[in-house]
This record gives structure tokens, sequence and C-alpha cells, in this order.
């Protein structure tokens, strides 16, 4: 495993506070995610986990009273400055969210539905698109013959590797899972995660999870958050195996969250 | 003897809840009963009228008390008319407020403007009928239907709708009323569906790069589509039926024109107008037929807005 500091951040947090309100929901988060790496971020619930990948494609702007200071740099550009169009912005970070949230369409039109607002492709480009997307998502065999149906139609672990591909088919550089397989069988869960190791060849993946064995199967690296601040951040096996911080060994040995 | 007991509970448990399952079902069916009843009442009081006219009464634009000649071409024509106006209007106005107050609206804003259009839905409609004639009405016909007049009456095909003399009363101005009349309704049924879509599915749109008015168009709207539909016919059903407020500025005449400008009556003013002065056993039974006929109107609209969810439904895939 290369060591953190040599392979190029793809994005990074410098300085980061979060608020919902008037609550401290994240403190001084610096952490740089190397490209084409997982990331996973781990913690007790509330700890502050999904809120940091929220900022990162600046969903949690939707919300009056959620504020963010600090730097999120992606490719070195900062996307906390306010200047960015945040609609192409999330074209380029892909999010795919715990429970499935298929649109109410068909299979076909959710994943071309993202695509058509970014490209004006035809007809066969479409489909190729489609295809693409559902291959990737190891979803294609099973939803070749049923692409008119309706995305509600699929079983749980299927609409969530839909959504994944609908989060692919828009060609993102970043693909953020707030818990993608915690709502899902132990098979689908299996896919899922084979999936992301599939995926990691071509996209930089956070990915938060309450689930330590995930984050170990998974994950390049990992960062513990705990109470809103940043325990430790390291190579996942160096985590896992030799912890620096007596916090985090107390979280991943499970005697404490 | 423990035994007992439990038996004796259970069978009491048992009995409450067979008592429970018959009162909920009486009540239900007491629905179905009035309803019923109401039709079958409806079809005795008209019989006399579908006697003397039978179908011509669907073809025929009299209104003649004096020679006994009846039809309800001009007030059917006048209700759909009223309605199909207010509804242009309030679609789209309560869902541009439905939009605003769901995704756009800073929060301390929205309470106060959600209370403001309950607040609308409560006006009575004798107070919006007032306000047409004396208030909105002149000033129609000072300052919009020229206009309308001079820049649409020329045009072929839609010119037909903007003939004759601004007057203030009559359709158009029937059908605005009835549009303002119906936006609370319609605007707060929307707000409420548009609420329940869960967080996350918006989220999601939104993450895939969409814009609040893509998010809302392709994915809020299909979502709650049922219930979307649901409001409009509300407001509809308020429009079809509406009385007083129409009765004020409708014009009241009994004779077909065409154009938006001009009086003409609907289904329900006339009864309000009418039903006290009928003489004769036709002319009472006519404006019951009238009242029946409104029964049917109903029943298609609805049975139309179930259709339209069917081929909505089929757009979006089967669901197996």
């Amino acid at each position: 495993m290369e060591s953190l500091k040599s392979l190029k951040p793809k994005i990074e947090v410098r300085n980061l506070n979060f608020y919902y309100g008037k609550y401290h929901a994240l403190r001084s988060i610096n952490l740089a995610m190397p490209e084409k790496k997982v990331t996973a971020f781990i913690g007790p619930s509330g700890c502050g986990k999904s809120t940091l990948l929220r900022t990162m494609n600046c969903m949690y702007a939707l919300y009056p009273h959620q504020k963010a200071v600090g730097e999120i740099l992606i490719d070195g550009e900062n996307i906390l400055d306010g200047k960015r169009d945040l609609n192409s912005l999330r074209a380029k970070i892909g999010m795919v969210f715990q429970k499935p949230t298929p649109f109410p369409m068909s299979i076909y039109d959710n994943i071309a539905f993202g695509v058509k607002l970014h490209e004006k492709l035809n007809r066969s480009d479409m489909d190729d698109r489609v295809e693409w997307a559902l291959k990737k998502a190891a979803l294609w065999d099973e939803v070749r013959d049923k692409l008119k149906q309706s995305g509600d139609s699929l079983s749980g672990g299927q609409q969530q590797r839909l959504c994944i591909a609908r989060g692919i088919a828009v060609k993102p550089e970043v693909l953020l899972l707030d818990e993608p397989a915690s709502a899902l069988d132990p098979i689908s869960t299996a896919r899922i995660e084979e999936l992301i190791s599939e995926l990691k060849e071509d996209y930089t993946i956070v990915i938060v999870t309450h689930n330590m064995q995930q984050a170990a199967r998974v994950s390049d690296y990992t960062a513990y958050l705990y109470l809103g601040e940043l325990i430790e951040f390291g190579e996942t096996t160096s985590i896992f195996t030799t912890p620096k911080q007596k916090a985090t060994e107390d979280y991943i040995t499970g005697r404490f969250g | 003897m423990t035994n007992q007991i439990t038996e004796s509970k259970e069978k009491r448990q048992v009995f409450f809840d067979l008592a429970f399952k018959l009162t909920t079902r009486f009540f239900a069916f007491t629905v179905l009963a009035l309803l019923a009843g109401i039709i079958v009442e409806l079809f005795i009081g008209a019989m006399p009228a579908i006697h003397a006219f039978g179908w011509k009464f669907f073809t025929s634009t009299d209104w003649d008390p004096v020679n006994v000649k009846f039809g309800a071409v001009v007030q059917i024509y006048g209700t759909l008319v009223t309605s199909a106006i207010a509804l242009a209007i309030g679609i789209p106005v309560s869902f541009g407020i439905a939009l605003y107050l769901t995704e756009l609206s800073p929060t301390w804003l929205k309470r106060p403007l959600g209370i403001a259009i309950e607040l609308l839905a409560g006006i009575p409609s004798i107070i919006y009928g007032m306000w047409g004639l004396f208030v909105f009405a002149p000033h129609l016909a000072d300052h919009f239907q020229p206009w309308l007049i001079d820049h649409l009456g020329n045009l072929p095909g839609i010119g037909m709708l903007f003939q004759g003399a601004p007057m203030g009363i009559g359709m158009l101005t029937a059908g605005i009323i009835l549009g303002i009349m119906i936006i609370p309704f319609i605007a707060s049924v929307m707000r409420d569906v548009f609420e329940i879509v869960p967080p996350t599915l918006k989220e999601s749109a939104y993450a895939v790069g969409c814009t609040t008015w893509e998010v809302v168009w392709n994915v809020v709207l299909p979502y709650t589509k049922i219930g979307v539909v649901g409001g409009i016919m509300l407001g509809l059903g308020r429009a079809l039926g509406e009385t007083m407020a129409v009765t004020f500025v409708i014009g009241n005449a009994q004779n077909l024109s065409f154009s938006l400008l001009d009086p003409g009556s609907s289904i329900a003013s006339t009864l309000a107008n009418e039903f006290n002065e009928a003489f004769g056993k036709v002319y009472t039974a006519s404006l019951i037929e009238l009242g029946l006929i409104m029964f049917v109107i109903t029943f298609f609209v609805l049975a139309l807005s179930k259709l339209l969810l069917y081929e909505l439904g089929k757009r979006e895939g089967e669901k197996t």
C-alpha cells in the first residue's frame, strides 16, 4: 500500500467546520482523500460521518440552517466558496443513499434521466450509455429484458445497484456512498462490496459505513470520527491492526460504540 | 380458573372486534346509501322532464318557462366553460404556490403563507361573489375586456370567444372568480403532498445535478401525481358546483353565446335563481334534471381523472 502523502489527493478537506443551526457538528476537519481509492468513514452514530460526506457535494446547501465553513478542494478547486455551479458540481460527484431511491419512472429512464440533464445523446448512444452503466453496476443481466418496467418493481438490492448505475451514468469522478448496504440483505451487500472494489479503478470512492468489517473489506483508507472530530486517518490495514489512538482502538475492538 | 378468565376475555374481544367491524361497515355503507338515494330521488324528480323532452334536453338551447320548453345546453356549456377557465388559472398558480412553499421559501415565511392560503379557503363564497360583482367586474369591463376584444376578437377561431360588449359580468368573470376561489384548495393539497416526498428522493435527484425545477417537474410531481390530481379534482368539484359567487357574476342569461364575455348561466346558478319561482311540474322537473346532469358530469370527471392516472402510471413502466 502506497503511503498517503505520496498520492495525488482528489478531495482535500481543510479546516472544515459544520453547523446545524447552532449545533457544531464538525470541528476543524483536515483530510485528503487520494484519487481512485476507497476511503471509508467510520464512527458511532451522530459522529458526523454522513455530514462530512454531504458537504462534499454541497447537499447541505439545500437546507437553510446548515452551514459549512472552511475549504473542500476537489482537484484543487474550493467548492465551498459559493462560486461554483452546484448542478454541474453534483454531476461530477455521484451520490448513493442509505435507502434505495429509484425515481418514479422506468428502469431505463432512471439511468437516462441524469444523463439527459447534462448531455444531448441520440437514441442509440443513450441505449449504449444505459447498458454500460447497468453493466458497470452489475445489474444488466437481471434487468435487460425489463428496462421498461418501473424502478420500484426491483428488489431492494437491485434498486440500490440501480441507484449506483444512475450515479455512474453521468460519468462522475467521485462516488459518495452513504451507508449503501445498510438496508440490504447479506447477499446484496456482498454484491455491492464487490462492485465497490471494481469501481475504484475508475472512480474516487468515499463510503460512510457503520459496519466495521465492511470498512475493512472494501476501503484502502479509513477515517475514524468521533463527536465531530477526526480522531485518526490512515491506511485501513494500519487503522485496523495498529491504531495510533486509544479511542480508535476501543471503537474497532468493540469496547465502545 | 385462570383458563376460564382468559376464555371469557377472549370471547369478549371477539365480540367487540365483530361489533367494531359491523359499526364501521355500517358507516361506510351509509355513504353508498346516501349516494344511491340522491340519484334515485333526482331521477324520480326529473321524470316529468325526461318524459317531455327525452334526449332533446341535451341538444336544445331553449329555456322558456312560458312555453314550457327546456334544454340544458346553455347551462352545461356555462358550467364546463367557467370550470375550465377556473382550472386554467387555478392549476398553474396553485402549483407555483405549492412549489414555492415546499422548495424555495425561507422557513420563517412558510407558516404565515400557509396560514394565509388556508384562510383564503375559509372566505364564504358570497364574499367572492360580491367582490366580483362590485369591484372586479367593473374593473374588467373598463380595462381588460376592451383589450381582449381588440386584440383577440379578430383572430380566426378563438376570436369567437371574445366577441360582444365589455359588460364586466359574464362567463369569463365567473371563471376567473372561480379560479381564485379554488386556488387555496388545490394549493394546500399540492403543498401537503409535496411535503411527503422523502427528502432522500429529492436529494438523489439533486445529486445527479438537477435544478430545483427539474427535481420538482421530473421527480416530485410524478411521485405525488395521485395527490396532485386529487387536489385538482377537489378544486374542479368546487368550481363545477359553486353557486353563490357564480350567480353574482355570470349574468344569468339563458341564451347560448360562445363568447366568454357574454353573460351565460351555469347549472348551479340556474338552480339558485329559478328553483324558488319554478311553477308547473315540467319546469321543476327540468331543474331537477339539471341537478342530475351535474351529478353525471362529476362522475365523468372523476372517471377521466382515474383514466389519466392510469395512463401516467403506464408511462412509468409496469409495476410487477
